[in-house]
């Protein structure tokens, strides 16, 4: 956007209000999406230019306007919705603007005010990489701090144009996030100075890398029905549509518990105060088991509730992915998780529907597939300017209404996101968690040659078709339950049976998996390598059958150890004792038919 | 509580509709509470100097050459300890006969509790009713509605769940109650001899729909101020939240807004969670628990309203009519209460989730033995027992009318599992079966 001078920043006055919509007659040049205050005797109202008609500013307000007056002056900032990028982010609580929320004293969220997202006093050890002399561009590292036990990158800004030669570089010490780190000439021949925070436009995506190669490799979750059957991949997106009840945020809280990612960013947008306090009550209790520290040192969570100011909702989703964007800029694996964007769909209507917009489908705005898509085209993984590799993968929910996935939220985002795990109110009320529907979901990674090169070469050699293969048993196994209950247990032969139970053994032996359970909620891939070898070869065996009680007797007992090995310690002498108790039972499958088979 | 002495009084209305009227005023704030002819109203929509007023009484009889006077601040509550046992309208006048109440002046409807200075909700909030209590345990600072019919008794339900919470006050919002609910909620309560703990702000049907929007804040910010100011345990009874929801779309549509789903506007969703979203455990031990009622229309749960509301509170109890033993009982399986995992079997006792969960799933294989059985199926000893047991959980544990402490509830649990079945037919884990099972 266009930059002014402090001296001549514009200034106007309220003419409308509707809402949190409001129009202001300026007195000089404005920008879409700039940032303006209403000044009012109690305070200060941030706002955003959302639209502009000659001398007339159309602005969403992101508080509530109660009390506002036509006539109330207004002063443009010159810069569109910024956030601070710097040490301290981790652990900490934002609201959608990055307010950091254990900053603001009282109870209750009074309007306009602001609590500053970085402690600008804590001091840090900085130790230099870039050295004096160094050419350098945006988004290269000049230095390091330790944050919560992470490499932290100081870096050039983001905003940085063009590349520039450092004068010097600070010598290893504690300095505040303030203080000069090193300084540059721009092209111009201007005197630059860096320090540890930069400000980015939450708006418009960070581009300081090298290149954007498709995402390869597994990112695992720790949930056999994702990792396995729709794996994400490092620098994916997905996205988790369901009804309300099917265990959406149980299902995001366990991502975040098991993620296999250096940081994890939480996006609590327009859903319940109460699921963001079981995160600031459980992470900081809960050890990550690749690092021994808690789980809320590799976390930021950015929270805009659902009584929280709509118009910051669609601000909150944004914060959290420049703040993704940063870290994945230090080379590290990030996992950005959204929930819901069917909340942030709907501030977007909302103020579409007071600007008079003409609506599209559900009176949706007409460019919602558009802004869906240009958010989710933010993640992935890249090449950064040292070679190194970040990335941000990103999983939303979406809360479809009626629980019809036939809406626009859910069939925008269809559109982009490449891994869709829907869960199902079905599963949910027979208890078959996670709910994630075993047919109809997808992963379309699965499809990717070089993520079926990565395991083969990491996993095991034809993994990838052997997941495919799961996948046709499950279908086959749903065809079959069909014909048995239009033509009933004894008018179908016993493949049928065999069929559908074969699929009722990967569902409940492999892909339900027990949240709360301390040994089942987190399965590694190891150890998901081990069971689904096990599960598969059992389930493509052909044991012979006389009777239909006989294959259902046989498949629900083998469900029974399966599970007793899922509960177990992975490899343990309990874990053992039920693998040669399974063992010997289908043993005795084998050898009983083939003593019928002699006579 | 009418305009100041020295307001302006504006007598030139442009332009009136059935829920609105827009003049010319000045120096206006918006939300501010205005009168027009005495009829109370607020500002929704300022267009350079025309003010458009959202009259709650409706228009009818308003006149171009109406009197309008703006009072300069938005609607607000005078709260104080003195509220106890009164009764109010939506705009929190007495309508007892009593005098007007005297406290500190409060704009409703404000903010909501910052995330970070909120408690994990975790203290039990027992009603007696085992539905409840045994299969969706409650806890302070929850908000839960009940799903019903408009046939079903849910006003008496949320009544006697009100008298028996133990809550240190109890705040009901009446939104278009039938005038016969509404004096059997005052004959329960007075009846019950604990009308000091019980402050009610009540909108009957015969009232103006659009009032209804002003229930809800008036109920939360007197809550607020038990809950916040004094610590205490408040319990915000709301009934019928659709008919607050309906009255939404009255004003929606009046001011030209695009209707989303089912002709209701589109901000529906954040509507109702700045109202739900009150509900909130505080570190001091205060807490507001929000008990709501959405009707349902044939047990439709995808329409907007219970859909949106679904989305927002933290799960539903369900009412449904149990034709077997004539009553009506909580459902055990289209219910559930999302924060109950906090107290069962911490707070109560250790066998409370898995009798819990094996009564539920006894429960449900009845079900599949009823289908069976209305096919024409044979029934095997097994479905014939779990029948027999069905209808004694429905009549001593899942109708509304129980009211017996969380163990007894357990016992109870354990007579009928151990009287109809085997033990190996219940599932439960060994260590607890040693403990409770008692097989004669």
């Amino acid at each position: 956007m266009s930059s002014r001078s402090d001296d001549s920043m514009t200034k106007g006055t309220i003419t409308n209000i509707i809402a949190n919509l409001i129009t202001v007659k300026v007195d000089g040049p404005i920008s879409q999406n700039e940032i303006c205050y209403v000044i009012t005797s109690r305070n200060k109202l941030r706002s955003e230019v959302i639209k502009v008609e000659g001398d007339t500013a159309f602005a969403q307000v992101f508080e509530i306007t109660t009390g506002l007056k036509v006539g109330d002056p207004v002063e443009f900032s010159g810069a569109m919705l910024e956030i601070e990028l710097g040490p301290g982010i981790l652990s900490q609580n934002f609201d959608g603007l990055q307010n950091n929320l254990d900053g603001l004293e009282e109870t209750f969220l009074e309007p306009g005010k602001i609590a500053p997202a970085l402690d600008a006093n804590k001091k840090y050890e900085f130790r230099p990489i870039a050295k004096k002399g160094q050419v350098v561009k945006a988004g290269d590292w000049l230095g390091e701090v330790t944050e919560n036990n992470i490499s932290h990158k100081i870096m050039v800004p983001f905003s940085f144009e063009g590349e520039t030669t450092l004068i010097s570089v600070a010598a290893q010490g504690e300095m505040t996030i303030k203080d000069e780190v090193a300084a540059a000439e721009d092209n111009k021949g201007r005197a630059q100075s860096f320090n540890m925070v930069q400000k980015w436009p939450v708006k418009i995506p960070v581009r300081a890398y090298k290149d954007k190669p498709r995402p390869f490799n597994i990112l695992q979750t720790g949930l056999r029905v994702i990792d396995t059957l729709n794996p994400i991949t490092e620098g994916g997106t997905g996205f988790i549509p369901g009804p309300f009840g099917t265990g959406k945020t149980v299902l995001q809280h366990a991502i975040a518990k098991n993620g296999d990612a250096d940081i994890i960013i939480v996006t609590a947008c327009g859903e319940r105060a109460n699921e963001v306090v079981e995160i600031f009550t459980e992470f900081p209790e809960l050890i990550d088991p690749r690092t021994g520290r808690t789980l809320q040192e590799r976390t930021c969570i950015v929270c805009n509730t659902s009584s929280m100011p709509v118009s910051s909702r669609e601000a909150s989703v944004y914060v959290g992915m420049t703040i993704a964007e940063y870290y994945r800029a230090m080379g590290l694996k990030v996992l950005l998780l959204a929930d819901s964007t069917s909340r942030w769909a709907q501030a977007l209507r909302e103020m579409s529907n007071r600007l008079e917009e003409l609506p599209g489908p559900d009176a949706f705005p007409m460019d919602l597939p558009a802004i869906i898509a240009n958010f989710y085209a933010r993640a992935g993984i890249v090449e950064l300017n040292s070679g190194e590799m970040g990335s941000v993968t990103f999983i939303g929910t979406v809360s479809p209404a009626g629980g019809n996935l036939k809406e626009p939220v859910t069939e925008s985002t269809a559109k982009v996101a490449r891994c869709f795990y829907a869960l199902n109110q079905g599963r949910a009320d027979s208890k078959r968690y996670p709910a994630i529907e075993t047919v109809d979901s997808y992963s379309k990674y699965l499809d990717y040659p070089e993520f079926e090169k990565f395991m083969d070469e990491h996993t095991q050699e034809g993994w990838v078709k052997l997941v495919k293969k799961a996948k046709d048993l499950l279908i086959k196994g749903a065809e079959a339950r069909t014909q048995i209950n239009i033509l009933g247990d004894d008018a179908v032969p016993v493949e049928y049976h065999r069929d559908f139970w074969r699929s009722e053994v990967i569902d409940f032996a492999y892909l339900q998996q027990d949240s709360f359970d301390d040994q089942d909620m987190n399965c590694p891939m190891d150890r998901q390598k081990f069971m689904f070898n096990m599960v598969m070869d059992l389930c493509t065996e052909d044991f012979e059958f006389q009777t239909f009680s006989e294959v259902t007797d046989f498949y629900k007992k083998m469900i029974n150890y399966l599970r007793q090995m899922n509960y177990a310690e992975f490899n343990s002498k309990e874990f053992n004792e039920h693998k040669e108790t399974l063992e010997q039972f289908v043993d005795e499958q084998r050898t009983a038919h083939e003593r019928e088979g002699v006579q | 509580m009418k305009g100041k002495a020295f307001s302006k009084i504006y007598t030139n209305l442009t332009k009136i509709t059935k829920a609105t009227c827009t003049l010319k005023a000045d120096g206006v704030g918006y939300q501010e509470l205005a009168f027009v002819d005495g009829r109370p109203a607020q500002v929704v929509k300022l267009i350079g100097d025309e003010v458009t007023l959202q009259i709650f009484k409706g228009t009818e009889g308003i006149g171009t050459d109406s009197e309008v006077v703006f009072t300069g601040k938005p609607p607000t509550i005078k709260v104080s300890k003195g509220m106890g046992g009164r009764f109010f309208n939506a705009y929190g006048e007495p309508i007892d006969g009593g005098p007007e109440v005297e406290g500190e002046e409060r704009e409703i409807g404000g903010p909501s509790v910052n995330p970070v200075r909120r408690k994990k909700p975790s203290q039990l909030l027992a009603t007696g009713i085992a539905g409840i209590d045994l299969n969706n345990t409650l806890v302070t600072g929850q908000k839960i509605p009940f799903f019903a019919d408009p046939n079903e008794p849910y006003n008496q339900v949320l009544a006697s769940v009100a008298l028996r919470a133990n809550a240190d006050k109890i705040i009901l919002g009446g939104m278009g109650l039938s005038n016969d609910d509404y004096l059997y909620f005052r004959d329960t309560f007075t009846n019950a001899g604990e009308l000091e703990k019980i402050i009610s702000f009540i909108n009957t049907a015969e009232d103006p729909p659009v009032e209804r929007l002003l229930i809800p804040d008036m109920a939360c910010t007197a809550g607020e101020f038990f809950a916040n100011d004094l610590q205490q345990k408040v319990l915000v009874l709301l009934t019928d939240m659709t008919l607050f929801a309906d009255a939404l779309s009255i004003v929606a549509n009046k001011m030209d807004q695009i209707p989303s789903k089912d002709s209701m506007p589109g901000s529906l969703y954040s509507d109702l969670a700045r109202i739900y979203e009150k509900a909130v455990q505080f570190d001091h031990g205060g807490s507001l628990t929000i008990i709501a009622v959405t009707t349902l229309n044939e047990g439709d749960i995808t329409h907007a309203i219970p859909d949106n509301t679904g989305y927002i509170t933290e799960g539903q109890l369900f009412l449904r009519r149990d034709t077997e033993i004539g009553k009506t009982i909580i459902d055990p399986f289209r219910s559930l209460s999302r924060l109950k995992q906090n107290v069962i079997g911490k707070t109560t006792r250790e066998d409370h989730p898995q009798v819990m969960n094996s009564l539920v799933r006894l429960y449900a294989d009845a079900m599949s033995a009823r289908t069976k059985r209305e096919n024409g199926f044979d029934l095997t000893d097994y479905d014939q027992r779990t029948l027999e047991f069905a209808k004694d959980y429905s009549e001593r544990l899942l109708a509304v009318d129980i009211n017996i402490p969380v163990e007894k509830m357990l016992d109870r649990g354990w007579e009928m599992m151990s009287k109809y079945f085997e033990a190996h037919e219940v599932g439960i884990k060994e260590e607890l079966m040693e403990k409770y099972w008692k097989k004669n």
